[in-house]
């Protein structure tokens, strides 16, 4: 069997809050392979966030292992997990988290440039990858230009362009209304068939029914983690010739 | 090498970007360093004046030249010992002439203030000086019309004169001056030449508004009594002029008898003392003044600190996005210091725009240029005063934690 791309072994994280501790995660052991689609669910304060940064390298846990594609990430130092987010993960937010001032095309480089891309490269990839989410028309606009919609699309494009080995979106749909959050489904079942790992965390079922995959936490523990059966797989007019 | 020039081009552009979305707090912030750097150049630049000045005046005096006086440059001493000093005698000069070997020219001086006419002109206050023919070779003066003195006229205390530039110029405006006869105080003197312009000591006292005369003539017509010369010598090469001192000084401690192991009765005096008195007062001068106009600079800096903390915690979550998509600590360092030394570069840019013409004032007073040397000065210090005051809040920013960053709202 082919070893998985991340590799959690009995995570914990503890906040220290003045005197109180809070147990946002306690004991996660997860594998995840390429190419998986995982949804990520669980109730409010249930330690999904804080999961997932612990995946992207945001955060580091307090204590368990954490492999990503086989080297152990959990006892790096800040500047080699700035690499690893830069060269390996993608990460989408809810609040998009674009910069109000740079163009979409600059928005999209920005990963490049701190990657140490040549400018020329970096152009042509991040084009790319604003083609491939469907905003070729918008490359120089700036965020606010932009409906929510369109803002998520291009929060995706940043994440692809550095070819990352997972895909991280912690709620991409939680301020968008529902079509909008189905077009943006759309698209990731389209990176997924493309051959991207995903992980998404989200409340709403409608949306989990897209991962072939769904893993529940409560209170900081892995409640189920099974395969979806129902799946639905949409694929929006405008994307087909994607 | 690559990475590094693009990041520098990034944070160049964010550091541009920053102050146009900001112009008004940015203005003000400059202006801060702006009016350090026009202050500390205006300085710099009177200081440099003042050096100038000083040096075109103390190569008149020439440095290889001993003033042999009552009285010691640079003050010191026992003031009433050295006013009841027995005055220096045109004897004492001879002595030093008839027994000196390393001395290349010697001339008694005695000098007086008098009115001097032609015509219907009059110069007020010019400086009367008696000396002897040698005064040519002892202060290495130019001739510019004429002649000095010669050793007959000297000596037989002829009713003849020499003049300096500015007496010439006044009293001789459209005419020759050579030949003719003009009264000093009340005497007649006939004019033999005319000296070249030599300058002025700091601007106020100048070597060109005066008359020579023969000093045998001197005595009789201008003081009442003989004595309190100055003797001025020419040490026969410069590099041995610390020996020439030590032999005048010999031969006055006889000619004047002064007991064995008692103190010298005169002073000798030179150049470089009072190059050494200058050095003294302009530097302590320059400290001063610009430990003074540092400090506005220091407030314009302390300025920009303020507002690169405001910058950085405005700019929070931005911190947060670049490190959440991989920039390192280093990038958002070098974010944050270019732009507190963009906005200090222009700042010194402004001021050294502003300082130039102002500078163009100073050179009325103290004739000098703004120094190349002050411009590359100012630019440097308002590049350090930036990375200097932008350093604590860039740092803060380069260490704020990614997941902290982005939910600060
Ligand atoms: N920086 C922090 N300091 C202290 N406690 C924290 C911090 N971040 C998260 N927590 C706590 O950890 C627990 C898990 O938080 P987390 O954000 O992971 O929840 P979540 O599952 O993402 O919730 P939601 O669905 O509301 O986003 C919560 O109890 C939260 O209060
Ligand atoms: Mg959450």
């Amino acid at each position: 069997m082919a070893s998985p791309v991340i590799r959690l072994v009995d995570i914990t994280k503890v906040y220290q809050m003045g005197a109180e501790e809070v147990h946002a995660l306690r004991g996660v052991s997860l594998s995840i392979n390429r190419n998986e689609y995982v949804a990520i669910m669980g109730p409010s304060g249930s330690g999904k966030s804080t999961l997932m940064n612990i995946i992207g390298c945001l955060d580091t846990p307090t204590s368990g292992l954490y492999e990503l594609n086989n080297t152990n990430v959990s006892e790096m130092n800040d500047n080699q997990l700035a690499r690893i987010r830069n060269k390996e993960i993608g990460f989408v937010f809810q609040t998009f988290n674009l910069l109000a001032r740079s163009n979409v095309l600059h928005n999209v480089e920005l990963p490049l440039i701190y990657g140490g891309v040549s400018s020329a490269d970096r152009k042509k990839r991040a084009l790319e990858a604003i083609e491939q989410v469907g905003l070729a028309d918008r490359a120089h606009h700036k965020p606010n230009e932009l409906s929510g919609g369109q803002r998520q699309r291009v929060a995706i494009a940043r994440a692809l362009v550095t070819k990352p080995s997972i895909l991280l979106a912690d709620e991409p749909t939680g301020n968008l209304d529902s079509k909008t959050g189905e077009e943006i489904m759309a698209l990731f079942d389209i990176l997924h068939r493309q051959g991207n790992t995903i992980i998404l965390v989200t409340h709403e079922e409608d949306i989990a029914a897209h991962a072939h995959r769904r893993v529940r936490i409560k209170d900081g523990h892995i409640e189920t983690d099974e395969l979806v059966k129902d799946r639905k797989v949409v694929t929006h007019p405008t994307l087909t010739s994607v | 090498m690559r990475w590094w020039l693009d990041e520098l081009k990034e944070g160049l552009t964010i550091a541009f970007g920053a102050i146009r979305a900001n112009k008004m707090r940015s203005g003000l912030t400059t202006l801060g360093i702006v009016i350090g750097i026009v202050s500390v150049t205006l300085m710099g630049t009177a200081i440099e004046g003042l050096n100038q000045a000083f040096n075109r005046s103390v190569a008149v005096i020439g440095a290889d030249v001993l003033y042999v006086q009552k009285w010691p440059w640079g003050g010191g001493g026992n003031w009433w010992e050295i006013r009841n000093r027995k005055d220096l005698l045109i004897q004492h000069a001879k002595a030093i002439e008839d027994d000196a070997t390393t001395v290349a020219s010697v001339s008694p001086i005695m000098g007086t203030m008098r009115n001097v006419t032609y015509g219907g002109k009059l110069v007020e206050g010019v400086v009367v000086i008696g000396t002897d023919a040698d005064f040519i070779t002892t202060t290495n003066a130019n001739v510019d019309l004429g002649r000095f003195l010669t050793a007959m006229e000297a000596n037989g205390g002829r009713p003849v004169c020499v003049l300096g530039s500015e007496v010439a110029e006044s009293l001789f405006p459209n005419e020759f001056p050579v030949g003719k006869v003009i009264k000093v105080g009340n005497h007649p003197y006939r004019v033999v030449g005319v000296l070249e312009k030599q300058g002025s000591l700091l601007g106020l006292e100048s070597f060109d508004n005066r008359v020579y005369v023969p000093i045998n003539r001197f005595f009789s017509e201008f003081m009442s009594r003989r004595g309190g010369i100055q003797i001025w010598v020419r040490a026969a090469s410069l590099e041995n002029v610390d020996e020439t001192r030590e032999e005048v000084r010999g031969i006055l401690r006889k000619a004047r008898k002064v007991e064995p192991g008692a103190q010298d009765d005169f002073a000798i005096n030179q150049q470089e003392f009072l190059i050494q008195t200058f050095n003294t007062i302009g530097g302590v001068i320059a400290a001063v003044g610009l430990f003074i106009t540092g400090l506005s600079l220091f407030v314009g800096g302390i300025g920009i600190m303020n507002i690169m903390f405001v910058s950085v915690t405005e700019r929070t979550k931005e911190i947060g996005i670049r490190k959440a998509i991989g920039a390192p600590k280093r990038a958002i360092l070098m974010q944050f210091l270019l732009e507190s030394a963009v906005i200090c570069l222009l700042g010194g840019l402004i001021g050294l725009a502003i300082a130039f013409p102002l500078s163009l004032i100073i050179d009325q007073i103290l004739p000098t240029a703004m120094p190349v040397s002050i411009v590359v000065v100012a630019l440097l210090i308002s590049l350090l005063v930036g990375v200097i005051s932008g350093f604590l809040p860039a740092y803060r920013a380069s260490r704020l934690d990614p997941v902290d960053a982005l939910r600060y709202e």
